[in-house]
């Protein structure tokens, strides 16, 4: 951005200013002539002020049966895993673990305590400092996959565990390696994803010293993961590395970083190392909840003429869509689920109010506004969910079940708390639920449905929800869908038409652009045989679609549809809406995706006329490989409805098509 | 509104970091934060004084709690306990002030630790509302320096605990 007026002759800010004044008068202070960036809501009024001053080969082979002394590799394992604590497999793992190590260096404990966590897949990208691990992944049975950057690697770990719910594993070298992997981290700490993520450090006796590809990882990763280590020994290793993985999948799983220096990796051991875990603050609050809190929540919910459940990315997270569906069923009790728990109740249940939500539909968000009494399961009343706190299900009493003490009561006073996992407590709760005479409430839902239904005009330019739509119509609802982050994303939360969990693979928490490329790869390593489709817009994809090599190299055969806008859509949208159409930094030149992915080895197609929309995508689908489908689509859709940051739930701006 | 907490944390390098880093994310308030060793070498003790309402109160005991490294949590809000705070105090004293001020140095039972021609400098030990009310007290007489260590804390005899628990 160039700023032409120079405010060179102002000094100190004068009194009405706001900040963003203040910020800019400093900037020309300094002579600040060109500034580089990226725009988002945070910077909004920055930049709108700046509008005014300026004008193959695949490891498949390799991956054959983990054949490391048989204890090792049949231990606690496996991707059906629940996430309640599992003390007791642990110390199961340890005896047979330890059997073995003692003369072995760290890398060799490295890998084999990765079998013993059952990893089959690891995603990352070497360097100096995690060069002994890799020498030592020559020999070894798990799949490493070289992705194009490390960021990349961190979101397709992510997705790995969204898709299947194993945990992700991530590794990467010391100093920028290690840096490039923090968004990822924090992508899936805001969602609570289960990864490990292992960087190369310096020497240990260079810690400190600023030295080459220095980076104090552990400082800068702290606010990001559930926990992070640094490694001060190799006896300490194998302990760590099951601490690690304990840590990610139990209680409210996240992701946890473990820096090793790699003089540990090179040291032998010279004894047995002691490998049981050391935690003793750690008590995830998985399993059960309290019996009287849950018959209390019951009865409440019995008595309530007005229900609804709320339900968020936790039910995903415990597996527990089967007991939630029993219970809404069972109850006649309406669902509304947040961007994260898409998937957890089938759309297409007449119980069904789909998103709530500043996008969310109509009816849900009206459904929570009336209700009197809220069932929040898996959820954590996220701004974007509730909108103006204070004027949020002003009616209702609230029930919130959840696994950690810490959401409860964070934003919203909570009436009766169940601290638990969700699987176990709806399926405690099931047998109390009862199902008395509600057809006022869902006679009131059907005529909100009826009013506001979710609509686009199909006609002129390609409709980015049109394309979505037909996407669902043709793969029958079913293929993993991951995005990036933009009009396009939510889009694809309204249209797509969920049905399973762990279908969505979606940055909900962070929001981070550039997340739908590599996700979709992730999935597609996790779930081999699946179609996976990125939904994506055209500057997220931008931002990681080198990753595209990445499936090509190992060929996954995801899919890539790019919504081109030629705009950082969703932002320009607020600025249509709030900033008088000042389109200030959002327009968005776009390369020829289609050359770009022929040259990466992928196929690909442009479309940009509606008759064009349906064979497109089917040829896509039925590519065998990766596959990049550039839609033209119309520039300045909008999605609705919306409510305004800041306003009631009930406040929304809808579609002029209503 | 100041609570005392005591949290029990491992005693391991990286995890003061832990602790006082989430306090600066999640933007909490603190007074004090002390860190010392415990009866047992694995552990140390963190007391820490926050400044905040009963809902700022339980979102920072939740969230002390959550941190990996944490092993138990108190806070002392509706429980007996007793408060430590230690001061050094170096206080301008000519000859002619000294003789007062070692009188209200009595009277507070703290002690005197050096004295040089025109200061002295002074220890006390006590809950937190004595030591500031000493220090209104000497600030007329010009403080030349000041250390607190900020307020340990623990809990009265088993019978009060067993009280609380009901
Ligand atoms: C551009 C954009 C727009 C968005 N618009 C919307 C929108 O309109 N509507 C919307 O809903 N979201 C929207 N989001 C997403 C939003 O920011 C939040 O990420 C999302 O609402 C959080 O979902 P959740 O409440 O399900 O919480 P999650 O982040 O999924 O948290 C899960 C909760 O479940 C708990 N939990 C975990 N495991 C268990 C278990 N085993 N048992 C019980 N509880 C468990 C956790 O402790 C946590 O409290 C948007 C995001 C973006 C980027
Ligand atoms: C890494 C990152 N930077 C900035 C933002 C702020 N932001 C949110 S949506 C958006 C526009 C996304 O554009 P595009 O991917 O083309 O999707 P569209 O909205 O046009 O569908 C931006 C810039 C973000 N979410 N992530
Ligand atoms: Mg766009």
């Amino acid at each position: 951005m160039r700023r032409t007026r120079k405010q060179s002759n102002i000094r100190a800010p004068q009194a009405g200013w706001d900040g963003t004044d203040v910020l800019l008068a400093c900037l020309a202070e300094e002579n600040v002539e060109v500034m580089f960036g990226f725009p988002g809501a945070a910077i909004l009024p920055v930049l709108d002020r700046l509008w005014f001053h300026a004008e193959g080969i695949t490891n498949q082979t390799r991956r054959k049966r983990l054949a490391f002394s048989g204890a090792l590799s049949t231990c606690y394992a496996n991707s059906t895993e629940r996430i309640c604590g599992r003390n007791d497999i642990m110390s199961k793992t340890k005896t047979d673990a330890a059997a073995s190590l003692a003369g072995t260096n760290g890398a060799q404990v490295f890998h084999r305590m990765l079998q013993a966590e059952g990893v089959e897949t690891m995603f990352g990208f070497p360097g100096g400092a995690v060069l002994p691990i890799f020498d030592e992944l020559f020999e070894s049975p798990i799949q490493f996959v070289l992705t194009r950057h490390e960021q990349g690697a961190t979101h397709m770990a992510d997705a790995y565990a969204r898709s299947t719910g194993k945990v992700g594993v991530v590794i990467a070298t010391s100093g920028p390696g290690a840096t490039n992997i923090v968004t990822g981290l924090a992508t899936a700490n805001m969602d609570s994803i289960p990864m490990v993520a292992f960087t190369g450090q310096v020497k240990s006796t260079l810690i400190g010293n600023d030295a080459f590809q220095e980076a104090d990882v552990t400082g800068v990763t702290r606010p990001v993961t559930k926990h992070n280590f640094l490694v001060r020994d190799v006896k300490d290793l194998g302990r760590i590395v099951r601490e690690a993985f304990h840590i990610a999948r139990t209680g409210r799983p996240g992701p946890v970083l473990v820096d090793i220096p790699v003089d540990c990796t090179v040291a032998k051991l010279d004894s047995e190392p002691d490998l049981e875990p050391n935690l003793p603050g750690y008590k995830p609050r998985g399993g059960i909840g309290n019996e009287r809190q849950i018959r209390i929540a019951a009865d409440m919910i019995n008595a309530a003429r007005r229900p609804v459940l709320y339900v968020g990315g936790g039910v995903i997270l415990s597996g527990a869509a089967e007991e939630l569906t029993a219970v809404a069923r069972k109850g006649k009790l309406p669902v509304t689920t947040t961007l994260l728990g898409l998937g957890a109740f089938d759309e297409s249940d007449p119980l069904s109010l789909k998103m709530l939500g500043m996008h969310g539909t109509a009816y849900a968000n009206h459904a929570v506004q009336q209700c009197d009494c809220l069932v929040s399961v898996g959820a954590r009343f996220d701004d974007r969910v509730t909108g103006d706190l204070s004027k949020f299900a002003p009616n209702a009493k609230i029930i919130h079940i959840d696994i950690d003490p810490s959401s409860i009561s964070k934003n919203v006073e909570v009436d009766v708390p169940v601290v638990g996992d969700a699987k176990a407590i709806l399926a405690q709760m099931l047998p109390m639920i009862e199902c008395p005479d509600r057809s006022a409430w869902l006679a009131q839902i059907d005529e909100w449905k009826k009013k506001f239904p979710l609509t686009y005009k199909a006609d002129g330019d390609i409709r980015p929800q049109e394309v979505i739509e037909k996407l669902g119509e043709l793969t029958k609802h079913d293929a993993i869908v991951a995005t990036g982050v933009g009009q396009h994303q939510m889009w694809a939360a309204q249209f797509y038409g969920w049905k399973k969990p762990r279908q969505i693979i979606t940055s909900g928490g962070l929001g981070t652009m550039g997340f739908g490329c590599p996700a979709a790869i992730g999935a597609q390593f996790g779930n081999p045989g699946k179609l996976v489709v990125d939904i994506d817009g055209d500057g997220s994809f931008t931002m990681t679609m080198v990753e595209v090599i990445t499936a090509v190299q190992y060929n996954q055969p995801a899919k890539f549809i790019v919504l081109d806008n030629e705009y950082l859509g969703m932002v320009r949208q607020w600025q249509e809406l709030f900033y008088g159409k000042r389109y200030s930094a959002t327009p968005h030149a776009c390369p020829e995706f289609t050359e770009i992915a022929k040259g990466f080895g992928a196929g690909a197609a442009k479309i940009t006329d509606r008759r064009q929309v349906a064979d497109a995508l089917n040829e896509m689908i039925r590519y065998d490989g990766p596959f990049v489908l550039h839609v033209c689509v119309a520039r300045e859709e909008n999605v609705f409805p919306m409510v305004a940051a800041g306003k009631a739930l009930d406040d929304m701006i809808h579609s002029q098509l209503i | 509104m100041k609570h005392v907490i005591s949290a029990i944390v491992q005693n391991e390098p990286g995890v003061l970091a832990h602790v006082a880093g989430m306090f600066a994310a999640r933007g909490y308030n603190i007074d004090s934060l002390v860190v010392g060793r415990t009866e047992d070498e694995n552990l140390s003790r963190m007391t820490i004084v926050v400044v905040g309402d009963d809902r700022i109160l339980e979102q920072v005991r939740k969230q002390l709690e959550k941190l990996i490294t944490t092993v138990r949590v108190r806070d002392f809000k509706d429980i007996d306990y007793v408060e430590r705070d230690l001061l050094l105090l170096r206080v301008h004293a000519p000859a002619d002030k000294r003789p007062e001020i070692v009188a209200l140095v009595d009277l507070f039972r703290g002690r005197i630790v050096d004295v040089s021609k025109s200061s002295v400098m002074i220890e006390m030990a006590g809950p937190e509302a004595k030591l500031e009310a000493f220090i209104d007290l000497v600030k007329p007489y010009g403080i030349r320096e000041l250390a607190r260590t900020g307020v340990i804390a623990m809990q009265r005899g088993k019978t009060n605990s067993e009280k609380d628990e009901k």
